[in-house]
């Protein structure tokens, strides 16, 4: 068995039986984090190169966690104090990898685009931990794997995504990876931050956080951030909480059980409120957890990382 | 490839899968911590019949774990295609348990090699005894079986083939070759 594709750049056009294979070995994964030692040698003598060119402590950590759970080798480059900042160009860092030959590349940066380019310029497998506001795979991939830990199967299910849809990359990943799984994805929020057409894509605009309510089984809730504010997007962050916070009270009014989510960090009181975000329909801390097993399935079915070529050495 | 010959068939299966409970039962003085782990893929349907048959025999059941080796293997530098995963299932503690691995075939023993790497990262075992249904020689490494249901001389170009009932539809070891 093996995916299509030698990296992981983001979910849209990904085929469903590629992302059934990763769901299910993500299984298998979880189950090692359990074991005493929650480690196997699968990717013993395979390096693994985390470029974050823009901050993140859980993404980083889960990868890293992940990396070290398989006995890969990583190393760590971020943004601060990098050559970057002196000036060198992603192609430049890109050829440097290179000849060091690092079997897997694990990247975060804020141009959408990215990790496309630096897979054309590299042997070695490519992951977007986050390109922008363009894709976020992994994250897609584990929301994926917990809405099935509780639904069995994500053919039908109601999934509405809130908040931010414009500036979110974890929003466009679930929608591509939830439509080709079969699932029926909404979106609603402020109508300033819901992209244009994006009906086009096959999704439900929900202008109501009520009418949302009425209908979904999952809800998977996007940080508002400080930063759109300011730009004048939405008013205040209190009228946001008004309009599309998610309250015990919404809940309770709503009449229905419905699956609780969130990427993470969470604004308490703001987006989310602490009594839902830790409550017994919320399964924010399993996201978590799955999003190390996603990630060592991922790296596994990668392959052997490098493409071979003429001149390399041979694998020990 | 063509098969060759039956080198069992069910019959001779079963009489084997007899003997062998019998063996581990005698060696073992019964059945105290005793774990009998069977390897995916076959290895884990003759573990449960040996537990099925120990419970005949003495009346007691004693736990089953499965083992997928597969993330121990020392060959996938080799392999373009990811071997599909599956579960390991070992619900009891293997710390001062005496474990019988179970295997249909033994040939090369770098599956035991890492069955037995699998178990130790699990805890530590009192003791780990190997029994399986064919011995076809060939070892790369020096593992034997405590428990062998019969050895069959195979040269390279063969193959020793298990037909499980639950998988394959009916109980049989093949030679192909």
């Amino acid at each position: 068995m093996q995916l299509e594709s030698r990296h992981l750049l983001g979910l849209e056009g990904v085929p469903r039986k590629d992302i059934t294979m990763i769901l299910d070995t993500a299984v298998s994964f979880k189950k090692v984090l359990d074991r005493p030692i929650p480690k196997v040698p699968t990717l013993r003598g395979k390096t693994v190169a985390n470029l974050f060119f823009e901050p993140s402590t859980r993404t980083r950590f889960s990868f890293e966690l992940a990396e070290k759970r398989l006995s890969a080798d990583t190393v760590n480059f971020s943004a601060a104090g990098s050559s970057l900042s002196k000036g060198e160009t992603l192609k430049d860092t890109a050829r440097n990898i290179e000849a060091m030959k690092i079997d897997f590349v694990v990247m975060r940066h804020s141009a959408p685009g990215a990790p496309h380019f630096l897979s054309k310029c590299l042997n070695s497998a490519v992951i977007n931990a986050g390109d922008g506001a363009h894709e976020h795979p992994t994250q897609g991939l584990l929301d994926m794997m917990t809405m099935r830990e509780t639904f069995q199967s994500l053919q039908d299910i109601k999934v509405v995504i809130v908040g931010d849809i414009q500036h979110s990359r974890v929003a466009r990943s679930n929608i591509y990876g939830l439509l080709t799984m079969g699932a029926k994805v909404g979106v609603c929020g402020p109508s300033t931050l819901i992209p244009r057409d994006i009906e086009n894509l096959g999704v439900t605009v929900y202008p109501a956080i009520e009418d949302a309510l009425a209908e979904a089984d999952v809800l998977n809730i996007l940080r508002i951030q400080l930063e759109r504010q300011k730009k004048a997007l939405f008013p205040t962050l209190r009228e946001y909480r008004n309009l599309f916070g998610i309250t015990r009270d919404r809940l309770d009014r709503s009449g229905r059980d419905i699956t609780i989510m969130h990427p993470g960090p969470i604004n308490r009181g703001v987006e989310l409120d602490s009594d839902v975000a830790d409550g017994d329909y919320s399964v924010i801390l399993d996201q978590v957890t799955n999003g190390v097993a996603v990630r060592m399935a991922v790296l596994y079915l990668l392959g052997g990382g490098r493409q071979k070529i003429e001149g390399d050495d041979h694998a020990a | 490839m063509k098969v060759k010959c039956v080198i069992m068939d069910k019959d001779d299966i079963a009489r084997s899968l007899n003997r062998l409970t019998h063996e581990i039962l005698e060696r073992n003085h019964g059945t105290d911590r005793l774990v009998i782990v069977g390897i995916r893929n076959r290895g884990d349907m003759l573990a449960k019949r040996i537990i099925q048959r120990i419970h005949e025999i003495e009346g007691k059941s004693i736990p089953l774990g499965l083992l997928d080796i597969t993330l121990y293997r020392d060959d996938f530098q080799r392999l373009t295609d990811r071997p599909v995963l599956q579960e390991t299932d070992i619900d009891v503690d293997v710390t001062d348990q005496k474990i019988i691995l179970v295997d249909d075939v033994l040939y090369s023993g770098r599956t035991i090699r890492a069955a037995l790497d699998a178990l130790i990262d699990l805890g530590r075992p009192a003791l780990i005894q190997l029994a399986v249904l064919v011995d076809r020689g060939h070892r790369e490494l020096p593992i034997k079986a405590d428990y062998v249901g019969k050895n069959v001389p195979t040269s390279v170009h063969e193959q020793v083939k298990v037909k499980i009932k639950e998988l394959d539809g009916d109980d049989e070891v093949l030679l192909m070759e």
